[in-house]
């Protein structure tokens, strides 16, 4: 009755997000490696919608300074793009292709997030990318939504061309790692993203 | 526990349970008259009445997508038409986790939006040209999820349910007076004090129709406040919406008078009022006044940037 009280007095909560999948996706990675020669190029994004004012500068302030300092020391850099969101892109050497691991990653991504949301910025998060190369050169990026909780891949073959066969295989293979938007509608498209 | 900067406003909801717990008395109210009248005579011809008040009710809620589009003269537009406004839906949505409205734009200069239909899954979205010429990407981001917020309050069906006494009670009016004419004429009568049952129930449903009246209204601008917050705290950018209500209050009042007869009567569903400059303006306006919208959004502002520590 929670959804008809909120009905009778005009209040909807803003939806947090879900930020433990994340993890899930290093065993998915080497998935993704052993069906269809997919290796993550280290790299990944996180997309959310900034607030103006001094609580956000300090939130994200908060971010780059965690990332910096951690061992690997990847490279952190924001950006904005034409919608409006912020992309906090953390920029790691490429990986080992025998070994490809990308824990730190993810750990650094889930830190990003974590701390946007301890700050009380969680229902911001759009989404986070990680991108994918295969030996063809191929790009493929996996995209997680926050507020649905689910994955899904984005593959850019060409200016506002999609490689749909690509996508679906990537789907198929992750499916038994990844909770996978079912909801083909909200696979969106994000065409000039960071690391495609 | 993360803390949350997307705060209530507890007097605000408050104003509005009890503008509703009100308007469900009186529709309680009307139904005990109407019993009491009706108690010995026959009381089929207002049972048929109510009923056919609340069907009126029901069928303005059911198809009030089409309705809607219909009287803006707006059409659909699908995703290749209008990629823009198709992608900034899409991640608004995505960021609210609701599903995405259908699209719609009206040609004309007037500039404004609306959502309107039967439930979040029937729902369309309807900005005009006249927006899309006037706004910036990130104002007419704000309008939209504005917009989106009266989709996922359920508002349409909130207005129908609280309109329904006044629905009832205006058939009941012009009911009252055909009944006035001809009824009179045969002799029907109480028994009691020989006032015509009809006049007693043409004083009670306009008593009844002018307190729905005010008290909609209010309901109005109260669900107006709300989408307001739920919209700007989607966002993020309350000074997006407040320049973007600014700009099209701004340029409402200075509309030719032709435009605003044409959107009349579609007021309650719309981003800002079509008139402008009107007597009793703070009783029976659909909206809020732009000072109580940027108010309340600097508080918004304010508190989605304080800063942690």
């Amino acid at each position: 009755m929670g959804g008809f009280w909120d009905v009778v007095t005009g209040r909807s909560k803003p939806k947090q997000a879900k930020l433990d999948a994340l993890f899930a996706v290093p065993n998915a990675a080497m998935t993704l490696q052993a069906a269809l020669g997919l290796l993550p190029t280290g790299d990944g994004a996180v997309c959310y919608r900034a607030a103006a004012g001094a609580g956000f500068a300090d939130a994200q302030q908060e971010i780059l300074d965690l990332l910096g300092e951690s061992d690997a020391t990847p490279r952190v850099t924001t950006s904005q793009d034409s919608f409006g969101f912020t992309w906090l892109e953390v920029d790691n050497d490429p990986v080992d292709p025998t070994a490809p691991d990308i824990t730190g990653l993810c750990t650094d991504l889930h830190a990003v997030n974590s701390t946007l949301e301890l700050n009380g910025y969680g229902p911001g998060l759009l989404c986070s990318l990680i991108p994918f190369t295969g030996a063809d050169g191929r790009k493929v990026g996996l995209v997680y939504l926050y507020k649905q909780g689910t994955f899904y891949p984005f593959a850019p073959s060409g200016p506002q061309q999609r490689d749909n066969l690509l996508e679906i295989s990537v789907r198929d293979a992750a499916a038994g790692e990844l909770p996978i938007e079912k909801d083909l509608s909200r696979w969106l498209a994000l065409w000039g993203a960071p690391g495609l | 526990m993360a803390r949350t900067r997307f705060v209530g406003d507890a007097g605000l909801t408050f104003r509005m349970t009890t503008v509703m717990f009100l308007l469900g008395g009186l529709f309680v109210a009307l139904v005990v008259a109407l019993m009491v009248i009706f108690g010995r005579s026959s009381p089929s011809v207002a049972v048929f009445i109510g009923i056919a008040g609340l069907g009126v009710a029901w069928w303005q809620w059911y198809s009030s997508d089409t309705l809607a589009m219909k009287a803006m003269r707006a059409r659909e537009v699908s995703a290749q038409q209008a990629p823009e406004l198709h992608a900034m839906i899409d991640r608004l949505c995505t960021l609210a986790d609701m599903p995405k409205p259908r699209v719609g734009v009206a040609d004309t200069d007037l500039p404004n939006a609306f959502a309107t239909g039967r439930s979040p899954k029937r729902a369309v979205v309807v900005v005009t040209t006249g927006i899309l010429q006037r706004l910036d990407a990130e104002e007419l981001e704000g309008v939209l999820a504005h917009e989106l917020s009266h989709v996922a309050h359920r508002d349409v069906l909130v207005m129908t349910v609280a309109s329904s006494a006044g629905i009832i009670a205006g058939m009941l009016t012009r009911g009252s007076q055909y009944g006035l004419m001809f009824g009179g004429g045969r002799g029907r009568r109480d028994n009691n004090n020989g006032v015509p049952v009809w006049l007693i129930v043409l004083v009670v449903s306009l008593v009844v129709y002018a307190v729905s009246f005010l008290l909609l209204r209010l309901l109005s601008r109260y669900r107006e406040l709300s989408a307001d917050r739920a919209g700007a705290q989607l966002t993020m950018k309350p000074r997006a919406l407040a320049s973007a209500l600014q700009k099209i209050t701004g340029e409402i009042n200075r509309i030719p008078q032709r435009d605003l007869r044409a959107a009349q009567s579609m007021n309650a569903f719309f981003f800002a009022p079509a008139i402008g400059g009107v007597s009793l303006k703070t009783l029976t306006s659909t909206h809020p006044s732009l000072e109580q919208r940027l108010e309340q959004l600097a508080r918004i502002e304010a508190e989605l940037g304080r800063p942690t520590a």
